[in-house]
């Protein structure tokens, strides 16, 4: 599973970082940045919780 | 006798509806599913309605929610353009403005609100309010015809928005507020102050504590008539003076309604039915108290829990801390939580001058609430502390 965030949606609005802080992180510069773009199994409910709470629909899951 | 549905009825095909849809299947639930939906567009997103489509920025497909192949594989059966005019829980059967009778098995109630508008504005061309993307775009058309005036009434969260947009597209812009200052109630007099000092510095000329007595015209609006006796010329008027649920098709029903559809602490409001989003009025349990909330983030959750409840009665209640954003001008405002005009306001990292800031609330010594100016990662680590129910003190000591 590869996280994969369209940064032309994303506002910036760290609600998937709410979710999993340790894969998604709002920095001071008001950007978004993903600390774990491949995580394991047993973090597919969160991140899938992300893309479905997401205000953008900005992050997807790529399957490689 | 309580027991899962086999079929489920959605009524009111946008946000939280279309959730609850997809909620259902994502649960599992393989048994048939409707959407009905009052408006004949694919459910859409409406916060973009203030902001990129009515700024110009954006078409109105990029606001879609969703798109008919995605329906179709997720088995979700829309009625588009269908009202529903009336519910018999006896029989569970819905009455449609098209004179049809259709059973239902579960429902999830989720027709939302519909914007208060100004009595005797009716027939008066320029004159709107915004809530759907009919609106938006007969509010976008005026606006492309580059009026002279536009005049918003009421500066809350939609009013605040179109004054920015308008001013993004260089019109000419009066906002009329009945309160002193803009927002107090919902962010106390200090910040919605802060609020209200924003759309001064972008050269909205901000008229508070003055009521609109009458919006006039031939025909066509022409001015705004305030309650000081003062007048304003208009070409364009935008009425956001807050909403009302969509509940009248419930009259008569047995259900109860107060200001929405009440629930109990799981957005249960009778056996095999559910209520969610911007109608449904629920105890949360977080903060002991009986809300309706009127965010996105609220209707999306709200709609999900709704439907989880039908299928399984230990789905228990529905907790969330209220989150929304409104942007305005290049501001990111947040607020999270459920702040009282007279809570207690701290402002903890950054500085209200430069307008970068975050500011916590604190009730009866919990933090109760966090708003931020363009500091999100500091508004969801705070609403993470409410959530947890922590003390204002700890709060204060928080290092983010
Ligand atoms: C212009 C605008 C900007 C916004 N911006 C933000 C923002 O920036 N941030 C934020 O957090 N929130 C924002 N919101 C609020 C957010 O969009 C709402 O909270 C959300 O749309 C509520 O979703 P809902 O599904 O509960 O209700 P609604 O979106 O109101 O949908 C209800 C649907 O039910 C239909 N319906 C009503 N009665 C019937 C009936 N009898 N039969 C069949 N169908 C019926 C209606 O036609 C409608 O399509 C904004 C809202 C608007 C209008
Ligand atoms: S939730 Fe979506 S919009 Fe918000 S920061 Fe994450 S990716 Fe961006």
């Amino acid at each position: 599973m590869r996280i994969v965030v369209d940064f032309d949606l994303c506002e910036s609005n760290a609600v998937c970082m709410q979710i999993a802080p340790d894969i998604f992180e709002v920095r001071d510069d008001d950007f978004l940045y993903i600390l774990n773009e491949t995580p394991g199994e047993a973090d597919r409910a969160r991140v899938e919780e992300c893309v479905q709470r997401c205000p953008k629909q900005a992050i997807s899951i790529a399957e490689d | 006798m309580t027991r899962t549905p086999r079929a489920v009825t959605i009524v009111g095909a946008s946000l939280a509806g279309l959730n609850a849809a997809e909620a259902l299947r994502r649960e599992g639930f393989d048994g048939p599913v409707t959407l009905i939906g009052a408006e004949t567009h694919l459910p859409y997103d409406r916060p973009p309605l203030s902001k990129q489509v009515l700024a110009g920025d954006w078409e109105p497909e990029r606001a879609a929610l969703t798109d008919p192949e995605e329906l179709e594989e997720d088995g979700i059966e829309a009625r588009l353009g269908v009202r529903a005019t009336a519910l018999d829980l006896d029989a569970r059967q819905l009455a449609l403005h098209t004179g049809e009778t259709v059973e239902f098995d579960g429902l999830v109630i989720a027709t939302g609100a519909r914007c208060r508008t100004m009595p005797g504005t009716e027939g008066i061309g320029g004159v709107h309010v915004l809530r759907s993307l009919d609106d938006c775009l007969a509010l976008r058309a005026d606006f492309e015809a580059m009026p002279q005036r536009v005049v918003v009434v009421g500066a809350g969260f939609i009013g605040a928005e179109v004054a920015a947009t308008a001013r993004g597209r260089g019109l000419d812009v009066t906002m009329v507020e009945a309160l002193p200052t803009p927002l107090s109630r919902v962010l106390g007099d200090e910040m919605g102050e802060v609020c209200a000092e924003v759309h001064r510095d972008h050269g909205v000329d901000l008229r508070t504590a003055v009521g609109v007595e009458s919006i006039s015209g031939d025909g066509r609006v022409e001015r705004v008539t305030l309650s000081d006796g003062s007048t304003i010329d208009a070409d364009v008027v935008v009425v956001g003076i807050g909403v009302i649920p969509n509940t009248e098709w419930l009259d008569g029903s047995g259900l109860e309604v107060d200001d929405g559809v009440v629930c109990d602490a799981s957005c249960l409001a009778a056996d095999r039915v559910t209520a969610a989003g911007d109608v449904a009025r629920w105890p949360n349990e977080l903060f002991g108290e009986t809300m309706r909330v009127e965010h996105w983030d609220n209707a999306a959750q709200q709609g999900a829990h709704a439907a989880r409840r039908l299928l399984d009665a230990a789905a228990g209640p529905f907790t969330p801390v209220p989150w929304f954003w409104s942007d305005q001008y290049d501001r990111k405002i947040q607020l999270a939580g459920r702040v009282h005009g007279d809570d207690e306001v701290r402002v903890v990292t950054g500085s209200v001058d430069e307008r970068r800031f975050a500011a916590i609330y604190g009730r009866a010594g919990r933090i109760v609430g966090v708003l931020g100016f363009n500091r999100p990662r500091h508004v969801m680590r705070y609403r993470a502390l409410i959530e947890q129910g922590a003390s204002f003190d700890e709060a204060l000591a928080a290092e983010y």
